[in-house]
């Protein structure tokens, strides 16, 4: 993964130098190790701040909503589907990208990583799939594999699905992957055990809004949370007003979600918030055949009526 | 999401099925009022 960066760079430069593009969005290295953050990039100057290693799981089609502007973008597997999504919904046009895809090995799990080194982590170094991780002036060899983020373990779609350049040869996808067990582990629950769980699992919730801000699907000019008439929501930290926030929200993001893991990786407070949307995704696979982000000329299942639809629950 | 399946409830009426409409109506009162009051949705009463 580490070679992809010379490769971006000499695409973005081309793409800059002959105009096609007004910019790049990409990822530059955070203030500390394992947060890379996103950067646009204008001119071909700035191409050297451009990086590329494990810790851009950012998801970067988040930055495209509406943009009127000619834009070259980095694109993952997840972030390519939730370009494609970006283009069904009408947030993009197909026309102003220029897609850098980038096939994909997976991101670390920067809690997983931080939470094996008491006394902080200096630098981190990859190579291949050797982590270096400095601690106190001690270096540990550490494998990326066994790092990596939930979502990025169970990654189907680990290649780009539309993309104009290639930043290095596609990966092999991953096969076999028993994708919703922990789904099934809730489906199992009755009522009141579901019910106390998910209390469990948001009571540690501060209402950041950090999932909803880092989620390229969470695009509503006023989110329902921060609308004040009506207030459909309370805005404090009342229980039930939380629990409201994220059940509603995973359902905003039915049939869209493409398990890219930006909310579970922006919470401050490391709440699995993919166990909302894995059982809306389990569900648009299991009832329509749908896995959100596949192809531009597909419409989504919850905007389109086909007779075979399933109507159980119609009594 | 731990709301009791039975409190939910879909069905197909015809404006022309008054009957129809009168069982569903019953049927569910009747499921709903056996499933007791829900307070999982209520936040608790405010301290003045």
């Amino acid at each position: 993964m580490l070679g992809y960066i010379d490769k971006i760079r000499e695409i973005s430069k081309r793409l800059l130098d002959e105009g096609r593009v007004d910019m790049i969005i990409g990822f530059r290295k955070g203030t500390i190790p394992m947060m890379n953050e996103p950067c646009f990039v204008k001119n071909s100057g700035e191409l050297s701040t451009l990086v590329w290693d494990s810790n851009c799981g950012i998801n970067l089609a988040n930055y495209l909503t509406d943009r009127k502007e000619k834009i070259g973008i980095v694109a993952k597997g997840c972030d390519s589907r939730n370009i494609v999504t970006h283009i069904i919904e009408n947030k993009i046009k197909r026309e102003k990208l220029v897609i850098i895809g980038i096939p994909c090995k997976g991101m670390i799990d920067k809690r997983k990583v931080a939470g094996m080194f008491e006394n902080g982590i200096d630098d981190i170094t990859e190579e291949d799939n050797i982590l270096r991780v400095k601690s106190r002036g001690v270096e540990t060899s550490l494998k990326k594999s066994d790092l990596l983020q939930e979502n990025c373990e169970l990654c189907i779609h680990r290649n780009p699905v539309i993309y104009d350049e290639l930043a290095g040869p596609l990966v092999e996808e991953q096969k076999d992957v028993d994708r919703y067990a922990d789904v099934r582990r809730i489906e199992a629950m009755t009522a009141p055990e579901k019910w106390e769980y998910f209390k469990d699992l948001i009571s540690p919730c501060i209402r950041c809004y950090a999932c909803r801000n880092a989620c390229p699907l969470c695009y509503c000019p006023t989110c329902f949370v921060d609308e004040s008439r009506p207030q459909w929501c309370g805005k404090g930290q009342d229980e039930i007003d939380t629990r409201t926030f994220h059940f509603l929200r995973a359902y905003h993001c039915a049939g869209r979600c493409t398990d890219c893991g930006a909310c579970e990786r922006a919470c401050p407070v490391g709440i699995k918030v993919r166990q909302f949307t894995s059982k809306l995704n389990k569900d648009c696979l299991d009832m329509f055949g749908w896995e959100a982000g596949l192809s531009p000329d597909q419409r989504p299942p919850l905007d389109t009526y086909k007779p075979a639809d399933p109507g159980d629950f119609i009594k | 999401m731990g709301v009791e399946p039975g409190r939910l409830s879909f069905s197909w009426i015809s404006s022309a099925e008054s009957t129809k409409f009168v069982e569903v109506v019953k049927d569910v009162t009747a499921t709903v009022k056996a499933l007791g009051p829900n307070n999982n949705f209520k936040k608790a009463a405010k301290v003045a």
